[in-house]
């Protein structure tokens, strides 16, 4: 028999607020955190001068100076995240439990505004040295390793990095890692923190970029905006969670993973249907089952188009029925954190019954024919979601999440 | 004169180093993708424009027909550039 795996423990700082109670009201009630960018360096010279940034946070508010050094920006997020995570949770293991416990956690950028400081450091003032913690901060492993240390978790602990699909693929490895033993608990999630001149400048490139705006799903979309953040939750064997009397907040039934193997940068309709088939058959679960989607929708125009033409090949005739929101046109598109943060609207929707709507969505494009939950949050009694996730490189995660 | 034809004859050696082919080979009249170009090497292209002329071209992946720089073809793409270097000239 398959271990279940449940998530007893959710946390995050992102744009839309700095905890989930936070976050949820935001979502409830269509609240946007995208607006024109402060305090960056050299924001003159970008371009795109819009995103969603993380307001308000004060890292000397949550970490000593002995160990702010240490931390970039994504690794702070995580561990603020982390620790209402695991204080949901009530876990805090000791001794040998220790060891049947670990991390898995998305990252595309890793200590990105670390880099982007270390480089100014050489190649603009020409300094001959940079920080002494540059390398641990800027490490994709480093808000791994620092939750690890920070909680004690001495089990499989490890990053993963898939673009825009990093999170969802460090949770679906998370759900697998439980359900073959090599854990009973594992902290999962992601942490992005992209949001600085370097960073940005390299997303100005692909000229993927809105300039006023992110409208998943809307005739007059053009383009993703760029948010930040971090989101953690604790996946733990269900009959781990129900013997040390640990309230679920969901299950995650079922995972599923593809490659497009087409383009490094076009997205495929194949590889996405592939993985949302194979998440709904990991589950157990019927299309007719889902009564959410939380959509990659990051607002380009092919994404769009073929994420709807997705849904209605693997979800047939339902995909005409079922709510299917973006909460990017809120949050932004928190890059590798994005499915971790995303998973907080499906917990909204299965915990509190509220769909979390698509916002500025102002004509919604007849080439996307799909429910987009335009403008307000939806009502509704949601027994299981899917959240989906489709990177750059054509790599694809999916997972189905089921009412406790 | 002898500017515009530099103009003309830089944008065709960008294109047709995205096209793989021989610059003599590239006719104002071809689309960039019957060349061969895809959405890529558009903006690969428009890169290597900006760099070359230090100009900035308005142009958005996501909506390449909305913008107002015309990438049809390579006579039209050589309009829009001549359009910009003289605008930055005046």
């Amino acid at each position: 028999m398959t271990r279940r795996v449940v998530i007893t423990g959710a946390g995050t700082v992102n744009p839309l607020g700095h905890d989930v109670p936070q976050t949820w009201a935001a979502m409830r009630a269509g609240r946007c955190a995208i607006g024109p960018l402060e305090g960056l360096r050299d924001l003159e010279r970008l371009s795109v001068r819009i995103g969603a940034q993380v307001t308000g946070f004060d890292p000397a508010a949550h970490f000593p100076r002995q160990i702010l050094p240490l931390l970039d920006r994504a690794t702070q997020f995580a561990l603020v995240a982390a620790r209402e995570a695991m204080a949901q949770a009530g876990f805090a293991p000791e001794g040998e439990a220790q060891t049947r416990a670990g991390v898995i956690m998305g990252t595309a950028g890793g200590g990105n505004t670390t880099v982007d400081d270390a480089y100014r450091t050489v190649y603009e003032a020409g300094r001959d040295r940079v920080h002494p913690f540059t390398v641990p901060r800027l490490m994709h492993n480093a808000a791994a390793s620092q939750i690890a240390m920070a909680f004690g978790l001495r089990g499989p602990g490890l990053t993963v990095s898939t673009a825009c699909a990093s999170s969802n693929h460090a949770m679906a490895l998370a759900v697998q890692m439980i359900r073959g033993g090599a854990a009973d608990v594992i902290v999962t999630g992601g942490a992005e923190a992209m949001l600085c001149f370097g960073g940005l400048k390299a997303w100005e490139g692909l000229r993927v970029m809105s300039t006023d705006g992110c409208r998943p799903f809307c005739r007059t979309r053009n383009g993703l905006v760029q948010g930040e953040g971090a989101a953690v939750l604790v996946f733990e064997a269900e009959d781990h969670a129900s013997a040390r009397g640990a309230e679920a907040l969901a299950e995650v039934a079922g995972v599923g993973m593809s490659s497009d193997a087409g383009d490094i940068v076009a997205p495929t309709r194949d590889g996405p249907v592939r993985a949302m088939r194979a998440a709904l058959a990991d589950a157990g679960l019927a299309p007719e089952a889902i009564g959410y989607v939380n959509a990659h929708g990051t607002g380009t125009r092919s994404n769009d188009v073929t994420e709807a033409e997705a849904l209605h090949e693997a979800l047939g005739a339902h995909a005409a029925r079922v709510p299917v929101s973006s909460s990017k046109s809120m949050h932004g598109h928190l890059i590798g954190a994005t499915g971790a943060v995303e998973l907080l609207a499906c917990l909204l929707a299965l915990r509190e019954g509220v769909i979390a709507p698509t916002v500025n969505l102002v004509e919604p494009d007849p080439a996307c024919a799909i429910d987009p939950v335009a403008g307000t949050a939806l009502r509704a009694d949601v027994q299981a979601a899917l959240s989906n996730a489709f990177a750059f490189g054509g790599l694809n995660a999916v997972l189905a999440l089921r009412r406790a | 004169m002898t500017q515009d034809r530099a103009i003309a004859d830089t944008v065709i050696a960008i294109i047709a180093e995205q096209a793989v082919r021989d610059p003599a080979q590239i006719a104002p009249a071809d689309s960039l993708q019957e060349l061969g170009i895809d959405s890529m090497g558009v903006v690969e292209c428009i890169f290597a424009i900006e760099e070359t002329f230090d100009v900035t071209v308005p142009f958005n992946a996501n909506n390449p027909e909305a913008g107002s720089f015309d990438i049809s073809t390579v006579g039209s793409v050589i309009a829009e550039v001549e359009k910009l270097v003289a605008e930055q000239r005046s």
